[in-house]
């Protein structure tokens, strides 16, 4: 009746290779993600890495009386569309502001049109030929050339794509993000240290953890709904401000900041908080000065991977109305604002060429913040995780 | 019954072949299971077997019994290979059946499984249900394919493991609904449903309750007309009660092979008298 | 006087008081104590009690009096609130001070008001869902007022049109009568999720498989945050990513193999959003599967079964519950997803079961009837949280389901830890 070992290997072969071939299936699948992962950052540093580079030319500027009065007489006539639009404009200002300047011609650089910084790097431009032999001549005299995009860093928005920035919406996601860490994270704690150190375990305290769970995978743009409808058009909060997109964004950071923090509380083991009783402390110092600040790491790398995830967040703020055109700082938290990830979807509506190089630019900006955010989560995990 | 009675108390199996049994068993079958020569084996840096020899017999109970940590489960892990899930275990020796090395290269430790069945501490029945549990194996090893095939061999299976009159109205029903006792039945129905040669069993009652224990136990001594059994046993009155050879074994080593009521009324080693006597373990 | 300036008085005000109360509870104590009475609590503890008896009822009228001010329209001259809630925290004080005795407790009272606050915090989140709930059933049913909640659900043409143009009293000028059928909607919405699905669960499923069976631990300690990183990436980077690079790649096979295909085709939103979701169902399969005890391994090997069935019979299986209510929450995400469709999607209602036609979804339809300058009260705009409304209570159920769902099987085979 039994069977050799080698008649039962023969008859294992085939359902050795089927093992096999889940094996490389499930491989080959864990390789696609990889995959992926690699082609978008690499599509991304090729569309967004010229972004930080940005064409400059040199040109003699004639701060003439005529100049004040018409900025584009500044530049010589061969020139004149090459120069930044943006760039000739502030030239009468300028003036007023250093009345040495007036009479004197100078040999400057200065920004060049979007169109002059795509026909360096090499791109479709809509120069005319001649205009494209100028800039060719410049080049060659090493009058034209590709220098750090510091108006990126420094600027707002602009309908002009060689004046574009992030300063502004990088300044709105500031502001934003303080109002929503201001009150998700006393909230979030709070509540936390409500459920797993105070709360009585009844039907009551069981409704609010469902309902933390529930809000947690409700879709952000619900969020959305309820700020316009319960904080533009109930309380009066003004619209696009980074006060009704912060407080929009904390409730969607809420329950990340609970679950994270009564994971940290659970974390802290019982011995200690028995300890603490024993010398007589009543239940809030148990909580103030033994297990919040064993917890505190803990509290502090959730809170971090939920103010990056409100980071990255667009669709609530969209429907608060924080996609405006905003090309100064906001001044104040009632002032309308936008945020990175907004500005990237307004650029990335744009149809000039110019625009896709700078919406990924200002996507490489984010990710290099969001990920730098939560490496800072990992390593302050890592730093303070202890084994009880 | 006929038992010579030995008289090396002193060094322990001196002048006798090494894996043979001190004592034989003379009501007992004789022909060769599992031959286990020089088996060494460590985690890591830290040697768990010594040297281990043994002849495992046919058609018999085998317990192996020892303190907790002596290496008895890791010994029985070995001869189906089950320690190769750990990747840190590394293994010398000789473990031959069938005229085979099944620590060798060649050896498909599928193939080895299929002829060395195991029974676990803790019933582990399959999220199926009854019937399910006990055809899966010899479905996938085209043991049989008709329906009526396998309704026969499910039968034949749970009769044998003793839970056919318990379950045969529920066999559809998830294993994990049954009580320990009878889940561990079930394990045992699943393991001979393939038709193995040798069952190992490593403390198969040491999670259930004393009733169960006993179906278990004599379930052991019907199954041996079929299988070779080899369990591992914390309880030195089961391994009296069940088995027809003892080994003990004491930090990783094979203090003493011998047939079972020798063991128990005249151990040969002072080591596994102490042992068996109660003085420590 | 300015909002602003009030609230600074307000708090100045509302700062000294409390320092009074501190000193003058603190001093009053410790002469208690020094006269040789035994107290229940310590100076601090009275101090911190008579702030808190002073400052809680100042702030609590003013919060009543701007609440009033505000919601219901109560004309309250500022200042006369600003001297009510100062006279309420004198007489707080007033009480606190003579609270100050030894027989009271104060640590307790400040215990219990402590635990009242975070109490109070704890409600926030019921507070928000309730919010969401009032804010789009309130605004849906002026909708469902406005346009047939049949039409609404059966209706096969959404065209809002003019319909602005009715709310602001103009509706004869409308070329047409707007129209809400929302299946096109919803048919769009589901095409790109069943897309989505069928990208994330597989390869999210078999990663899971990967790391939890097959991977070296090298290889899991590298690939578990390669993937969080993709799950981290902003929704509005991948809807730049599948409208710039992977839309026109689609069109170009899709042409290559003679299909003529739009540059919102359907597919372009639904790979991106499935290789988004990817992270979120192999790390919840991952967990689940090592929850699986290896005693079912054991005992499937034991049986002389390959490694590959015991993960597709006994492992997977097990693991089941988790793996659906993972895919459960997974589509409960892509139904909810917006941004990647807002920018790679088409925005023309189309009942069409082409992916590589353009089609728009729910959330789509939401961002575009809210955004730019609209009249609140049209019914395009009001049909956004009509559409928020379907959405909730569709996301709300597929996370109730996932939940039951996992607590069933969980009984059914006592396996703990999912």
């Amino acid at each position: 009746m039994s069977q050799s070992f080698d008649e039962i290997s023969a008859q294992l072969r085939r359902r050795h290779r089927k093992s096999a071939r889940l094996k490389w299936m499930s491989m080959g699948a864990l390789g696609l993600a990889g995959l992926f992962l690699v082609l978008f950052f690499t599509d991304m540093m090729i569309k967004g890495l010229p972004a930080f580079q940005q064409a400059q030319i040199q040109v003699e500027v004639d701060y003439s009386e005529q100049a004040s009065q018409l900025p584009l007489a500044a530049v010589q006539e061969d020139v004149r569309p090459l120069v930044s639009r943006g760039y000739l404009r502030l030239i009468p200002g300028r003036m007023e502001d250093n009345a040495e300047l007036l009479g004197t011609t100078r040999m400057e650089w200065v920004l060049a049109d979007s169109q002059v910084d795509q026909y360096l790097k090499g791109h479709h431009t809509r120069l005319s030929d001649s205009e494209q032999e100028v800039v060719d001549r410049l080049q060659a005299e090493g009058r034209a050339e590709l220098r750090f995009n510091t108006t990126f860093f420094t600027s707002g928005d602009s309908k002009m794509p060689e004046l574009a920035g992030i300063a502004s919406a990088a300044m709105g996601t500031v502001m934003t993000l303080l109002v929503t860490l201001a009150v998700s994270f006393p909230i979030g704690v709070m509540t936390a240290v409500y459920l797993e150190e105070f709360a009585p375990d009844n039907r009551f305290t069981q409704l609010i953890e469902i309902n933390i769970n529930n809000l947690a995978a409700i879709p952000s743009i619900l969020f959305g709904l309820l700020g316009l409808a319960i904080f533009i058009n109930f309380f009066g909060v003004p619209r696009s401000s980074p006060v009704v997109g912060g407080l929009t964004l904390a409730l969607m950071t809420l329950p990340v900041i609970i679950i994270s923090t009564r994971t940290a509380l659970r974390s802290v083991p019982d011995s200690i908080r028995h300890a603490a009783f024993g010398v007589g402390c009543s239940r809030w110092q148990v909580v103030r000065d033994h297990v919040l600040p064993l917890a505190l790491p803990g509290i502090m790398t959730g809170s971090i991977i939920g103010l990056a995830q409100a980071m990255g967040e667009t669709a609530p703020l969209i429907i608060v109305g924080m996609v405006a055109f905003i090309p100064d700082v906001a001044a104040s938290f009632s002032e309308a604002a936008t945020v990175l990830p907004a500005q990237i979807f307004t650029w990335a509506g744009e149809p000039e060429r110019a625009f896709i190089e700078k919406t990924s630019g200002g996507i490489l900006v984010l990710l290099a913040v969001l990920i730098s955010l939560n490496a800072t989560a990992v390593v302050l995990r890592k730093k303070f995780e202890r084994r009880w | 019954m006929n038992i010579h009675v030995s008289e090396r108390k002193m060094g322990p199996m001196s002048g006798h072949s090494a894996g043979e049994p001190v004592v034989r068993n003379e009501n007992a079958n004789h022909e060769l299971s599992v031959r286990v020569r020089d088996l060494n084996l460590w985690y890591g840096d830290n040697q768990a077997l010594k040297n281990i020899n043994v002849d495992v017999f046919q058609k018999n109970v085998t317990a192996l019994i020892g303190p907790s940590g002596c290496g008895k489960s890791t010994f029985l892990r070995c001869l189906n290979r089950m320690n190769d899930l750990i990747p840190s275990v590394r293994i010398e020796g000789l473990i031959s059946m069938d005229g085979r090395d099944v620590n060798e290269p060649k050896m498909d430790e599928v193939a080895l499984r299929r002829r060395v069945g195991m029974v676990f501490q803790k019933p582990n029945p399959f999220p199926k249900s009854i019937y399910d549990n006990v055809a899966y194996a010899p479905r996938m090893h085209d043991l049989v394919s008709r329906k009526a095939d396998v309704d026969e061999l499910v039968e034949r299976a749970l009769r044998d493991a003793g839970l056919w009159e318990e379950v045969k109205d529920k066999l559809y029903e998830p294993g994990t609904s049954l009580s320990g006792g009878q889940q561990q039945r079930l394990c045992i129905a699943r393991a001979i449903a393939v038709q193995p040669e040798v069952i190992l069993m490593d403390e198969p009652t040491s999670a259930l309750d004393p009733i169960s224990t006993a179906t278990i136990e004599d379930l052991m001594d019907k199954l041996k007309q079929q299988f070779t059994i080899i369990t591992v046993t914390h309880n030195m009155q089961q391994a009296a009660r069940v088995a027809d050879y003892t080994a003990f074994f004491h930090l990783g080593e094979l203090i003493e092979y011998n047939d079972t009521q020798t063991m128990f009324s005249n151990p040969a080693t002072k080591k596994a008298e102490d042992y068996i006597t109660g003085r420590y373990g | 006087m300015q909002t602003n300036q009030i609230l600074a008085l307000f708090c100045g005000t509302l700062l000294v008081l409390g320092l009074i109360a501190y000193f003058l509870g603190r001093a009053k104590a410790s002469r208690v104590r020094a006269a040789g009475a035994a107290m229940h609590a310590q100076p601090d503890q009275y101090a911190w009690f008579s702030v808190l008896s002073s400052a809680g009822p100042a702030i609590a009228v003013g919060v009543v009096g701007a609440f009033a001010m505000l919601l219901l329209g109560a004309e309250i001259p500022t200042l006369y609130l600003l001297a009510a809630s100062l006279v309420v925290g004198c007489a707080g004080l007033a009480m606190g001070i003579a609270l100050v005795r030894p027989d009271f407790h104060a640590r307790k009272a400040i215990e219990s008001v402590i635990r009242f606050f975070l109490a109070g915090a704890a409600l926030i989140s019921i507070f928000t869902t309730f919010g969401i709930l009032i804010s789009i059933v309130g605004e849906a049913i002026r909708f469902f007022q406005m346009q047939s909640f049949w039409d609404f659900i059966t209706g096969t043409t959404w065209n809002p049109g003019a319909s602005f143009l009715a709310a602001a009293g103009r509706a004869e000028e409308g070329a047409s009568a707007a129209q809400f059928g929302s299946i096109p909607l919803f048919a769009g919405t589901f095409m790109i999720t069943a897309i989505a699905m069928l990208v994330a669960i597989p390869v999210g499923l078999l990663s899971a498989i990967y790391m939890a069976e097959f991977a070296p631990q090298r290889v899991r300690t590298l690939a578990k945050p390669v993937l969080e990183v993709l799950a981290g990436i902003p929704t509005v980077v991948y809807g730049f990513f599948a409208a710039i690079t992977v839309a026109p790649i689609i069109v170009d096979v899709a042409g290559f193999f003679g299909i003529d295909a739009s540059f919102n085709n359907a597919l372009a939103p639904g790979i991106v959003m499935g290789i988004m979701i990817i992270p979120f169902i192999s790390s919840l399969s991952d967990d689940v599967i090592n929850s699986v005890p290896d005693s079912m391994r054991q005992g499937s090997l034991a049986l002389g079964m390959t490694k590959g069935e015991t993960i597709r019979d006994v492992v997977v299986p097990a693991a089941l519950p988790g793996i659906i209510s993972a895919s459960l929450l997974a589509v409960s995400r892509a139904l909810g997803e917006t941004m990647i469709v807002v920018m790679a999607a088409g925005m023309r209602p189309n009942l069409t079961a082409n992916p590589f036609e353009d089609m728009t979804t729910v959330t789509v339809r939401i961002v575009a009837a809210l955004t730019g300058d609209q009249e609140f009260a049209s019914a395009e705009t009001l049909s956004a949280f009509a559409l928020g409304l379907v959405l909730f209570v569709v996301t709300l159920s597929l996370n109730l389901v996932s939940v039951i769902m996992i607590r069933r099987f969980r009984e059914k085979y006592r396996i703990n830890n999912l």
